[in-house]
């Protein structure tokens, strides 16, 4: 099946403007494994029929990975540089999956000049789902099966968004196992912070480590994450401990994708 | 000779309040090293959010057994204040009970004096119960790398102490009942439940032993209380006060929002040739700034860029340091920590007043303050703490008092990143990807469209 992937440049040429535009994040443009949530969240974005455009190749990395080391004059840098673009187009509304991009572009980026609505693809889907513009046929894929979802820092704490991907695992009719460290109480993946890139300062553990284990613990088949970062960190943990073919790390765009047939 | 208790007990409570001005004065001071920070908004927010979390303890019940414990002691040192005044009264005026005098030793008073000594036994039991959590226990988040002699001493001395002046009062109510009964000179207070427990130890007692150790328990409690006034000042029980304002200047903006820095906003426009919208300061700041071109550097007049010492950071930071209990909650939910990294958000607030209070006092007494060549990073804090934390926020969420030790973290990350160039090797990497191929990986912008490629097939 063919989708489309239209770019607010050839929208603009052609004087339109979407509803949406869909920031895809660096995660969601290089990283291997990740560009797959990114194709999930634009197949469910085509079935559904929404309005949207990407900005393509004159999409830059928001700073947040900058701000977080310590760089601001580099955040800075990015942050004009990507309002400019985004104002320059008349954005109104902007969809992420990444919860370090949702978080830059929703709370910081106003004091720089950039005003959007701001909504995490978690928010979104379960907006979607709602409305019934996304049906959840029960009886799918995932009925009935163990899924635990892991709390993204960058949603939860620092953005309060705790239940929204919750109820779209509950609409996959699975059944939702938490972790003890949960919600406000979250375990950190270990990659926030920049922690992405670089290696970790000497302890007895790893971060992501610890936090496979508790999750693997659950006795779910399934990891739900909602950030690209988790899933890395995630992916990595499970593997560390050999379980890759038992237990699965999924973002919520691919449950729903996978339970949709979009696949 | 007749008035010579009170002219004693006026100049010890003298003394005690001007140690403890001084002592305010040093610390206000102190805080008020750190830079500007604006809190003077929202005020109904802030005041709600100050009940709520402060009065209300909101925070604490996120572990119900400590926070009953702590609800205890808590309502026990509000209300035994009350206690307090009538003891500051009589000791001015010589008088006795001074309450009883005026509403009648029994009936309401007695009903007073009964809840002043509930309230004084749960403070008994809460306090024993935390020293054995503490001692018997063991329970981890109580102690940690930075819980060294001292920081255990303070928790000791502050249990015991707490037990000690519970029992001076019962002690005393104990032996004034009993003297209620043989001297009619004594107000009667009605029967005091609690104490009247202790009255078999001091029955055989002769009636002018019974004076003396009713006047001691009095004395006792009294000097105990001022003395453990000022003795707090320099100990984590500083929250007791301090968590009021501490809450009400509390952050109110999500917590993912990093503080801005305007100063990097106007070079970074001007290098961007984007008008600032901000005029006059702006203005300024082009004067100042040229002949600096675009390295990047900051103009000497401009303040560090980041936080090295405490006056680069704000004062609200520095009254999170004044207002740490020591608790561990922070460290005992961090990821750095709980995995073994030395980054401990506990330590990071233990550090910076520890700072706080050793510029002080060399203030004091006419010394180098902050020009004493230490920092607190460095000095204190180490690079290996700072470059640990996730930015998580667990610690943030975690305080009962709603301290911020991610704050001080990310400053002194600016601070590496952009005074030093300090920050670790990887990260430099990933900065100049950033500004090279406007990713954090290195990969070629053109690709960047990549993805879709798959999906237009
Ligand atoms: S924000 Fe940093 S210091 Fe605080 S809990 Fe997370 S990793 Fe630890
Ligand atoms: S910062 Fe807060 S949570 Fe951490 S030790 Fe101090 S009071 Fe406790």
């Amino acid at each position: 099946m063919e989708y489309k992937v239209p770019t607010m440049a050839e929208m603009a040429a052609e004087g339109k403007e979407p509803e949406i535009l869909f920031w895809v994040g660096c995660a969601g443009s290089f990283d291997d494994r990740y560009k797959n949530v990114t194709r999930a969240f634009v197949k469910i974005l085509n079935k559904v029929g929404i309005s949207f455009a990407v900005l393509g190749p004159e999409e830059a990395c928001t700073g947040d990975p900058a701000r977080r080391a310590g760089n601001e004059f580099l955040f800075q840098m990015q942050a004009t540089a990507n309002i400019q673009v985004l104002n320059g187009y008349n954005i109104k509304k902007v969809v992420t999956a990444c919860p370090h991009c949702f978080n830059t572009i929703k709370n910081e980026y106003p004091e720089l000049g950039g005003n959007y609505e701001v909504i995490h693809h978690s928010t979104y889907l379960q907006q979607l789902i709602n409305d019934g513009k996304v049906s959840m046929k029960g009886g799918g894929e995932f009925k009935g099966k163990k899924i635990t979802y892991h709390d993204s820092c960058y949603l939860g704490r620092a953005n309060q968004i705790y239940e929204a991907p919750r109820e779209v695992l509950e609409a996959l009719d699975a059944e939702l196992v938490e972790m003890k460290r949960c919600k406000t109480k979250g375990f950190c993946c270990g990659a926030g912070g920049s922690q992405m890139w670089k290696e970790p300062e000497p302890g007895f553990k790893d971060v992501n480590v610890d936090r496979a284990e508790e999750a693997i613990d659950t006795g779910a088949t399934t990891i739900a994450t909602a950030c690209p970062f988790c899933m890395t960190m995630l992916s990595d943990g499970v593997k560390s401990k050999n379980k890759e073919n038992d237990v699965k790390v999924l973002d919520l765009a691919e449950l729903i994708a996978k339970n949709e047939g979009l696949d | 000779m007749e008035y010579l208790p009170q002219i004693l007990f006026i100049l010890i409570v003298g003394a005690a309040a001007f140690i403890m001005a001084k002592r305010i004065s040093r610390i206000r001071k102190n805080i008020l090293l750190g830079r500007d920070t604006d809190r003077s908004d929202r005020k109904g927010e802030r005041f709600r959010n100050m009940m709520l979390v402060a009065f209300g303890q909101k925070k604490m019940f996120k572990r119900p057994i400590p926070a009953i414990l702590h609800l205890f002691v808590y309502i026990g040192f509000i209300v035994i204040n009350l206690e307090v005044l009538e003891f500051i009264i009589d000791g001015i005026f010589g008088t006795h009970r001074y309450f009883a005098s005026i509403v009648g030793g029994e009936g309401a008073y007695t009903w007073l004096m009964n809840i002043f000594e509930f309230l004084a036994v749960g403070v008994i039991v809460s306090c024993t119960i935390f020293l054995i959590r503490r001692k018997v226990l063991r329970v981890d988040r109580l102690h940690g790398q930075e819980m060294t002699a001292w920081p255990k001493m303070d928790a000791t001395i502050i249990l015991v102490t707490e037990i000690i002046l519970m029992f001076a009062i019962l002690t005393m109510n104990a032996a004034d009942s009993l003297l209620q009964t043989r001297n009619p000179e004594y107000i009667t207070t009605g029967t005091l439940f609690f104490s009247s427990f202790l009255k078999p130890l001091f029955e055989d007692m002769s009636t002018s032993a019974l004076i003396a150790l009713e006047r001691a328990a009095w004395w006792f409690h009294i000097i105990g209380i001022l003395a453990f006034a000022i003795y707090i000042t320099y100990s984590k029980h500083l929250h007791i006060f301090l968590a009021f304002p501490n809450t009400y200047f509390a952050n109110l903006n999500r917590r993912g929002k990093m503080q801005n820095m305007p100063e990097v906003t106007r070079e970074v426009k001007m290098m961007l040739g984007i008008p600032d919208e901000t005029g006059a300061s702006a203005a300024a700041t082009v004067n100042e700034s040229e002949g600096h071109g675009g390295s990047g550097a900051a103009p000497q007049e401009v303040a560090t860029l980041g936080a090295k010492d405490i006056n680069d950071l704000n004062w609200k930071n520095l009254l999170d340091a004044y207002t740490c209990t020591e608790c561990g909650r922070c460290t005992s939910r961090c990821p750095a920590n709980q995995t073994g990294k030395k980054l401990s958000p506990r330590k990071i607030m233990m550090d910076t007043r520890d700072r706080a209070e050793e510029v002080g006092q060399s203030l004091d007494k006419g010394g180098p303050g902050l020009e004493d060549g230490k920092t607190l990073f460095r000095n204190y804090i180490t690079e290996e703490e700072i470059n640990a934390c996730t930015t998580c926020n667990a610690c943030v969420e975690a305080c009962p008092v709603q301290i911020d030790p991610l704050s001080i973290i990310l400053q002194i990350r600016r601070y590496m990143a952009m005074e030093e160039s300090s920050s670790p090797q990887e990260w430099q990497m990933m900065f100049q990807n950033i500004e090279t191929s406007f990713a954090p990986w290195k990969f070629p912008p053109s690709d960047r469209f990549n993805w879709a490629d798959s999906l237009k097939k």
